[in-house]
């Protein structure tokens, strides 16, 4: 088995590594783009750039390049639609209101490796600490929706998530007095919370120590959330190739199917809800500390789901990158690319678009929406499973077609052509083993590929 | 061995959590008894508030049974979950808010209104029809053989921009608006009785006229043939296109008539209604077992009253806290009970 690895081992990595030195080299780029290409730039070349694309824009894409990946994992992944995502957004901001701001109600003050100054009251923990404190709250959150809905079809699950979501939203509404108690300040909600702090990089006086939303803050944030979008990426890559990624993409396609294959739908499920629970904690997190600086319930609506929801699918459902992308093109299209386009259509036909174009982004989204599911189910970039199956006629259709014969046809290319694979692969790793017989162990199959 | 290898992977785990028939029947009644508790405490409490809720909850319920009507009927034909059907009711709600008050101005309700009230009420039936019609043409029709999800999120954008229009400035705006209407008459525990009368004497002609033509009508056996069996039906001579859009026309009419009775009851429009009154028809559909039209009448109702009862009985939550407890409803129902009131469990076919 060992030997098997080894041989196949050289290919395998260098593929490996290719997606996340392509990552970082981008994120850099990004980072030096504005820190240091842009402002030593011109003006008329620098000034369209930064009007096109700010960097705060840039920061809130990477925010919510992370809720589209956790929805991805629920929506994309495992197949159940998830109405109420913004539940895990909201609870993940409201931890770090919690454990990282000025104190509303609680007298108590406690730091701990925070970056703001020892002196502040209130509760102050770092933020890493908070994003993984938020992850945990939420999966639990998402275990909990998950239980009682793990009876349910599809279209009821839907139903209920969005009450989920509904109710989170008027939870921390009413939370300034949960039976005498204020638990969550209510409408006003908490703020302001600590900024990231840079630790080493600011104390050596390279970034600044806490990163505010000022310029310097928001440039230094690009690698910040980018690492945390990474991790999202790394997770979900890897948590696809794995047992619990496979019995997703098994779920997703047939339930019952999978039940019978043996996949064992209740904790499959519930691990669906809670990894995407965990990134929408974090990007949670990062919302309230990076973006926003203050958490209330209003920022929290069923507009922010669908929002999401629409990231995933414009991208495509379960691919990573299509995912990434789609969140990254609607997230600059809700914050700035919409008045953008409406401030360059003005300049050439003198309208005013600029200040109307933005109020009418629900009626475009929604309208996007629709017209991806008409038009191109798969997303922008499908994964290639899906390709496959969308090229493949529908039963029924084929059946019209009188066609009983076309598909046994297909079923038996696939056979063909699966058995060639197959073959090819045992006959290399016989090569492998005959190559090295004295291989400790016997058995070449490696329990999560049995 | 093999047998073993196995167990590991999972087969012999149960694929549904069941606490076992006999608990969860005891938690079912225990939960009935708590309500059934809850609902005589409050009348002994306070037996005023206790009535006006009641009739408050009868008032909202017939309203809810209206809208849950339009779910449940799409429901038992295509099975697909409108989720626009609560923001299409919104839009009515609007719709009936710009044709009595700003067109017809009416300001106090006499009986003189009666006339703008049945022309409102043509008016807006006409229009949630239409567009409830125009939805399913345009873009339901070609996902009918699509996966589930994708009419369902069909429908999530159709909502999105069915509230996008209603967020426009000149349409209602993000806020709350409240309209100048004022009800007069004979007043029980704070509830208007003509209010009351206008929603049974609009309500109760629909739903019975409901009942006709899904029992009584061609059309009618034509609808309950292609819930059974699309392909079936039509291999009958039954027009299945024409059907479907037939009940999603009479579904929207039903909203559109909800709609303008809930804007004279409420005296406001917001852009959030739908999603709200959504959920809670919603909830009302399946409380009565989705696809059962007696269900949805009898679940609206009682959603209304528990609703009713949670704001203004002498042991409720308040109204902040409304949309919980129809949730929690919800919940409970899911896992007690998922089928329903009046309907039929049903087993997945392969």
């Amino acid at each position: 088995m060992a030997a098997a690895t080894h041989a196949a081992a050289p290919q395998r990595d260098l593929k490996r590594f290719a997606w996340p030195i392509g990552y970082v080299a981008v994120i850099l780029f990004l980072f030096f783009l504005y820190f240091q290409i842009l402002p030593s730039l011109v003006k008329p070349v620098s000034a369209p750039v930064l009007a096109w694309l700010p960097v705060a824009t840039i920061n809130e894409c990477l925010m919510w390049a992370i809720m589209a990946l956790g929805l991805n994992v629920v929506v994309g992944y495992a197949g159940l639609l998830d109405l109420g995502y913004v539940a895990f957004w909201a609870l993940g901001g409201y931890t770090a209101g919690w454990l990282m701001a000025f104190p509303f109600n609680w007298s108590w003050d406690f730091h701990l490796l925070s970056p703001v100054k020892a002196t502040t009251p209130g509760t102050h923990i770092n933020f890493w600490l908070v994003c993984i404190a938020a992850g945990i709250l939420c999966s639990i959150l998402g275990l909990f929706i998950g239980a009682p809905t793990l009876r349910l079809r599809g279209d009821y699950l839907a139903l209920v998530t969005l009450g989920f979501g509904e109710v989170i939203t008027q939870f921390f509404r009413n939370s300034g007095d949960i039976a005498g108690f204020n638990l969550a300040n209510g409408d006003p909600g908490i703020g302001p919370i600590d900024p990231i702090g840079t630790g080493p990089l600011g104390a050596a006086g390279i970034a600044p120590p806490l990163l505010t939303n000022s310029a310097a803050g928001n440039v230094w944030k690009i690698l910040v959330l980018g690492l945390l979008v990474g991790i999202c990426i790394f997770v979900s890559l890897r948590i696809r190739e794995g047992r619990l990624g496979r019995a997703w993409l098994a779920l997703r396609e047939d339930e019952l199917a999978a039940s019978m294959m043996g996949v064992p739908l209740v904790r499959v499920k519930l691990l669906a809800y809670a990894v995407g629970a965990f990134f929408g904690g974090i990007g949670g997190v990062a919302n309230a500390s990076a973006i926003t600086t203050a958490v209330s319930p209003s920022g929290f609506d069923f507009g922010k789901s669908v929002l999401v929801l629409l990231m995933v699918v414009l991208g495509g459902m379960g691919n990573v990158w299509g995912v990434t992308i789609g969140a990254f093109l609607l997230s600059w299209l809700n914050s700035n690319g919409l008045k953008q386009i409406g401030v360059q259509i003005d300049s050439f036909a003198g309208t005013d678009l600029a200040a109307s174009l933005p109020r009418y982004n629900y009626v475009i989204l929604g309208l996007l929406l629709v017209l991806m599911m008409l038009f191109r189910r798969e997303g922008l970039i499908p994964e290639s499973r899906t390709k496959a199956l969308m090229s493949m006629p529908s039963r029924t259709e084929a059946e019209s077609l009188g066609a009983d014969s076309l598909e046994a046809e297909a079923e038996t290319d696939a056979v063909e052509h699966s058995d060639a694979k197959a073959d090819a692969k045992i006959a290399h790793s016989a090569d492998v083993m005959a190559g090295a017989a004295s291989a400790p162990s016997p058995s070449p199959r490696r329990e999560d590929e049995s | 061995m093999a047998t073993a290898s196995l167990v590991v992977g999972g087969t012999q785990r149960k694929a549904k959590v069941r606490l076992g028939p006999l608990v969860e029947r005891v938690l079912a009644y225990a939960v009935l008894a708590g309500i059934l508790i809850w609902f005589v405490a409050n009348l002994v409490a306070n037996p005023d508030r206790f009535i006006g809720s009641l009739l408050v909850g009868l008032q909202n319920g017939l309203l809810y049974a209206l809208v849950a009507l339009g779910y449940t009927m799409v429901y038992g034909i295509v099975e697909l979950i409108n989720f626009a059907h609560g923001d299409l009711f919104m839009l009515t709600t609007i719709i009936a808010a710009g044709l009595m008050v700003s067109l017809l101005g009416v300001g106090q309700v006499t009986v003189v209104t009666i006339l703008p009230l049945l022309l409102a009420l043509v008016v807006c039936m006409a229009a949630g029809g239409f567009i409830n019609m125009s939805a399913e043409f345009l873009a339901y029709r070609k996902l009918r053989s699509a996966p589930k999800l994708a009419p369902l999120m069909t429908a999530v954008g159709l909502s999105f921009i069915f509230r996008g229009i209603a967020q426009q400035e000149y349409v209602n705006g993000s806020a709350q608006k409240n309209w100048p209407i004022t009800w007069g008459g004979p007043q029980v525990e704070g509830v208007f009785i003509y209010k009351l009368l206008m929603v049974v004497a609009v309500t109760v002609p629909l739903l019975l006229l409901m009942t006709w033509i899904v029992s009584r009508t061609k059309m009618g056996k034509a609808m309950r043939a292609v819930a059974q069996d699309q392909d079936g039906a039509r291999l009958m001579g039954i027009n299945v296109n024409g059907t479907i859009s037939f009940v999603f026309g009479l579904g929207g009419a039903l909203a559109g008539a909800a709609g303008v009775l809930y804007f004279l009851c409420q005296t406001q429009t917001y852009y959030d209604t739908g999603t709200q009154l959504g959920l809670i028809a919603f909830t009302s559909a399946v409380l009565g077992g989705i696809g059962n039209l007696t269900g949805a009448v009898v679940g609206g109702v009682a959603i209304g009253v528990v609703q009713a009862m949670n704001e203004g009985g002498a042991y409720g939550l308040g109204s902040d806290w409304s949309q919980s407890v129809v949730f929690a409803i919800l919940i409970i129902l899911m896992v007690f009970k998922p089928e329903g009131i009046f309907g039929r469990p049903t087993t997945e076919k392969v």
